[in-house]
């Protein structure tokens, strides 16, 4: 069979990234994406951190579209009736370098796509890839329909459900425990709007982190981005805590219910919803990585499980870049020695633990195990506002002093043993 | 706004064959039914004239959050064929 350089499937930024540098390297490279172009299929939340990626994807990411850099970061805890709002704003993010940016998928992953073209790779959509061709034990192309197509190396870019790395016997089945579900929707709004809304100059973003009622106790919490005329309004919830409902509310009224509370329409009053998506996150981290390598094959981005939540960030986009440049090095690498064997691929894995991706998946293992604690969801935001509610109001009657409001909300919620423990568990983030 | 009408919004290019395939057997055993409150778009329901578990693939938006919670494994799930499925314009 003939066989070009490399095969890689999934035009995201994984995948593309990795044939941006195997096209530079002057290989020969086929990316297969099932969408109509490269970002159809994909979502984000979303906003990129720049720092990370920028020798990643050297020279071109000064021009790359982004929405507006985020100089605002906005915390909304939230009771059934009631909510607290944090605002931190620094003035060094509003000068360049920009530290991060809010984003689409369908503009930017597009726009990627036509760089990785002009560096001479054949970016092939509408074509989804059904299948691994095996030779000896080893991964030698791919199979999509009717047709077989021959490669000395694939690199598996398809995403979070990555039925490649599945099927190349790399990970086992998804289980629910480890992946949330994210719903976004998408609000049109002129610019200015906008800005005023939020307080920006122009070009200028500001990023809304929910947490509390609006999950109903589950694990997870919602988001808010502002692009350039359009917001990213969406929610995350465990697979597992949504299935295992006593009196089952289904994620489509988790959504509503949250773009209807007061501290959600202030922000996207008069939008018109023009986009409806949802996508699911691996919430694992280090522990949901599966092995990253077999004979002929490479697996990077989400595919690999690379997705990091610390609480108040999620960290995913910046690995795919990172795993998907460090990809191509390693198969340019082997495709110089001719020598595609497992154990030379094995080098991946050396150099993504080299770079942020495994180590900062490495620092971050433990994260999982204090955000998972249900008491963020529910005692938490609750001891924060009946303690606010206890200092505000004022009533007929005598007001108690302070401190014996405060302590009294401290001691229903949190001045006990299980609070004593969540402090304790703290150290392990 | 109904979450019919929100995917309504979104361009779909259906295929005229489903994606989702379920394994009644399995669903007339199963009686959670996670597979109800987990998908973003309200796709599945139980006919009550026939017990049987419906999905309506026409609106799938290809999260796999189905696939991932049935842990009873009755759901076969597969993307949609080239060219078909949802088409995120801003995603």
């Amino acid at each position: 069979m003939d066989k070009v350089d490399a095969i890689i499937v999934g035009g995201g930024l994984a995948g593309l990234t990795a044939a941006y540098h195997l096209a530079t390297a002057g290989r020969q490279v086929i990316l297969l994406e099932r969408g109509d172009v490269p970002g159809s299929k994909n979502v984000t939340g979303g906003r990129i951190y720049v720092d990370p990626i920028k020798d990643y994807l050297p020279g071109i990411i000064a021009e790359a579209p982004f929405e507006r850099h985020v100089v605002k970061e906005i915390i909304t805890v939230l009771d059934d009736d009631a909510s607290v709002q944090l605002e931190y704003a620094n003035d060094r993010w509003r000068s360049e370098p920009y530290m991060s940016y809010t984003m689409l998928r369908a503009t930017f992953d597009s726009w990627l796509a036509e760089k990785v073209s002009e560096k001479g790779a054949f970016v092939i959509p509408k074509k989804k890839v059904d299948d691994l061709l095996w030779e000896d034990g080893r991964v030698v192309g791919i199979k999509a329909g009717d047709e077989e197509i021959g490669a000395h190396i694939v690199i598996a870019a398809d995403g979070a459900l990555s039925f490649l790395a599945e099927k190349a016997g790399l990970r086992k089945p998804l289980e629910p425990r480890n992946y949330a579900v994210a719903i976004k929707e998408i609000y049109r709004l002129d610019e200015k709007t906008i800005d005023d809304r939020f307080g920006l100059q122009p070009g200028e973003g500001a990023a809304n982190l929910f947490v509390g009622a609006i999950t109903r106790g589950m694990f997870g919490g919602g988001f808010l981005y502002t692009n350039r005329d359009t917001l990213s309004l969406g929610i995350v919830v465990g697979i597992d805590d949504l299935s295992r409902q006593k009196n089952p509310v289904a994620a489509s009224q988790l959504m509503e219910e949250f773009s209807a509370r007061p501290e959600v329409q202030r922000w996207i009053r008069g939008g018109e919803l023009k986009e409806y998506a949802a996508h699911i996150i691996s919430e694992a981290g280090a522990g949901g990585i599966p092995k990253l390598y077999t004979g002929g094959m490479l697996v990077a981005g989400d595919a690999a499980g690379f997705s990091l939540n610390l609480g108040l960030t999620v960290r995913g986009m910046e690995f795919a870049v990172a795993s998907g440049a460090i990809a191509a090095g390693v198969a340019d690498e082997a495709l110089a020695k001719g020598d595609l064997s497992a154990t030379f691929l094995s080098r991946y894995e050396q150099k993504l633990k080299e770079s942020f991706v495994l180590s900062d998946m490495e620092t971050f293992r433990h994260t999982r195990d204090v955000l998972e604690n249900k008491r963020l969801f529910t005692v938490y935001p609750k001891f924060l506002s009946e303690l606010l509610a206890a200092l505000f109001t004022i009533g007929k009657g005598k007001k108690e002093p302070l401190y014996t409001s405060a302590k009294a909300a401290a001691r229903k919620y949190v001045l006990n043993w299980e609070g004593c423990k969540d402090l304790l568990s703290m150290r392990k983030m | 706004m109904k979450v019919e009408e929100k995917i309504a919004l979104d361009a779909i290019k259906n295929d005229r064959e489903s994606h989702i395939k379920l394994d009644q057997k399995i669903c007339g055993t199963c009686r959670e039914r996670m597979c109800i409150p987990v998908c973003p778009g309200h796709l599945y329901s139980l006919n009550e004239e026939t017990g049987d578990m419906v999905v309506e693939y026409a609106g799938c938006l290809e999260c796999g959050s189905c696939k991932i919670a049935c842990i009873y494994k009755s759901i076969d799930w597969d993307y949609p064929a080239d060219g078909c499925g949802v088409q995120y314009r801003y995603g």
